[in-house]
């Protein structure tokens, strides 16, 4: 019953689908380049950055990476290029820029 | 082994809530409306009184309520509701969810016509538009009816090959509202009967992650479809085997529909719900003046039985066949157009007229059944052409 569905591919019949298209695993919306959507997208320019963090937690995809207590570069496979991080940052240390490219 | 009957008197409301009490689901999520309004009032007394200890979500309106039940059974939960009419209609997009889901919940539906004219009494308009959701559909003719379906209707939700909704249908106040006699289960058999829920995969299963109703691409939801509506087909097996369990139970036999003196019957009078009882004693005084009349009441409307409802009219000279419900198609009712469709697929070539009757609560009763007859038998008889789609007991000018 609890189908790999790593195994699952474009190929498989529908009787091997799995029932509903249930998908037995957690979290596997990161297995998808959803950053391909954006129109938009944030410049991260550290040397402005405070790293006091508020632009993490306000990130509705998760895409800011968080290490040791500090920011990195963005997860630009997963960013929507929303801007609220943008708009939310105090120090002017996110810009964004038209288009798919930082 | 037969367990020995309670003997009661209930209204179809009463036999409900009363199967719900002895079931003892987790969760129900509703809101109130007429003609439904007592079943949750008064599972709401079962769990006010101690009698369950159902879980009952008031919530803001039938949006929200099969939107709640559908979080409820994927979370693992045996779950119900109640419904009627624009109720039902305000659930119609989360209707779709549970099905393509495959969530086993169950639904007690109290037809009511569909506004508009705004009215409150019955028709089949509210579950005939819901008849392509993915739905099974099953329709009580009275109250007995009604308590046994909700009864049955979790073995077959909950049934590996299903996993599909299920709607236990009865028509608004003619059985939800009128006292009739019945006869109940004990508690204990009914238990034993449905069972213990353990479903295989949910939401609230540590260890064991699984993510529900994900968005599909084009590659994949076609395929996805097309499994729904092979489990819906297997739901025809599963319902008459829960049938044959529930008759070793209860001494009470059904079926995908029921045939009241169809034997010999050249003429037959398909129809579901309450108005089956008018038909069949219409029937029992025709066939004392000698005629050879019977009635098909449909009781599974989805799974639609197609090729045993051909079967099961394959000899009969005429079938008249009686929609309590409008498609607005400008030809038929929903009735009318599927079994009409069946005949011809499955080669039966009789005289099919489909008649419309006891729309938002018009009196059906046993006079309309005999006029119909003398039409019927005028049609079968060379004498006269048959017209589709009339509307019976319609006040018209006649000239």
């Amino acid at each position: 019953m609890r189908t790999d569905v790593s195994k699952i591919n474009e190929q498989t019949p529908h009787e091997d689908l799995t029932e509903g298209l249930m998908i037995f695993a957690g979290g596997t919306s990161k297995q998808f380049r959803t950053g391909e959507w954006r129109t938009n997208t944030p410049v991260f320019e550290s040397g402005k950055c405070k790293q006091c963090l508020l632009c993490v937690p306000v990130c509705p995809d998760g895409s800011i990476p968080v290490a040791n207590g500090e920011r990195g570069q963005f997860d630009y496979v997963h960013c929507k290029g929303c801007g609220i991080c943008a708009k939310v940052c105090p120090f002017g240390a996110i810009t964004m820029k038209e288009g798919i490219t930082a | 082994m037969s367990a020995e009957p309670i003997k009661e008197r209930m209204s179809g409301n009463e036999a409900v809530s009363e199967a719900i009490r002895q079931v003892n689901p987790d969760v129900m999520p509703a809101f109130p409306i007429t003609p439904s309004t007592e079943i949750p009032q008064m599972v709401a007394n079962f769990i006010s009184n101690g009698k369950i200890d159902t879980e009952f979500i008031p919530v803001e309106s039938e949006h929200s309520a099969m939107s709640a039940a559908i979080g409820a059974e994927a979370a693992g939960a045996r779950t119900m509701t109640a419904t009627s009419s624009a109720g039902l209609a305000l659930m119609w997009e989360e209707l779709l969810l549970a099905a393509s889901n495959r969530l086993p919940i169950v639904l007690t539906l109290v037809n009511r016509t569909l506004s508009g004219p705004i009215n409150i009494n019955c028709d089949h308009s509210d579950g005939m538009g819901a008849r392509d959701t993915g739905w099974i559909q099953i329709y009580a003719e009275n109250n007995q009816e009604a308590y046994d379906n909700y009864i049955q209707a979790y073995p077959i939700a909950e049934d590996p090959r299903v996993h599909l909704p299920v709607m236990i249908c009865q028509d608004g106040f003619i059985t939800s509202h009128a006292v009739e006699n019945i006869d109940l289960l004990p508690d204990d058999a009914v238990k034993d009967f449905v069972g213990t829920y353990q479903p295989e995969e949910y939401l609230l299963n540590p260890g064991k992650p699984v993510s529900v109703g994900p968005y599909s691409i084009s590659a994949y939801a076609m395929e996805a479809k097309k499994n729904q509506e092979d489990a819906m087909e297997s739901a025809k097996d599963v319902i008459l085997e829960t049938a044959a369990r529930f008759q070793a139970l209860s001494g009470r036999k059904y079926g995908l529909f029921e045939q009241y003196r169809t034997k010999d019957a050249e003429i037959i009078f398909l129809l579901m719900g309450s108005a089956a009882g008018t038909a069949k004693q219409a029937v029992d005084e025709l066939r004392e003046k000698g005629k050879r009349v019977g009635v098909l009441k449909l009781r599974v409307f989805r799974p639609f039985p197609e090729k045993e409802i051909a079967e099961a009219l394959r000899r009969a000279k005429g079938v008249a066949i009686l929609d309590r419900c409008e498609s607005y198609n400008g030809c038929s009712g929903p009735l009318g157009s599927e079994v009409t469709a069946g005949l011809y697929r499955n080669k039966v070539q009789i005289e099919a007229v489909n008649y419309i009757y006891g729309l938002a609560g018009r009196d059906f009763t046993v006079q309309h059944v005999k006029d119909i007859y003398e039409e019927m038998r005028a049609v079968c008889a060379g004498e006269k052409a048959a017209v589709q789609h009339q509307y019976i007991g319609l006040r018209e000018n006649k000239n």
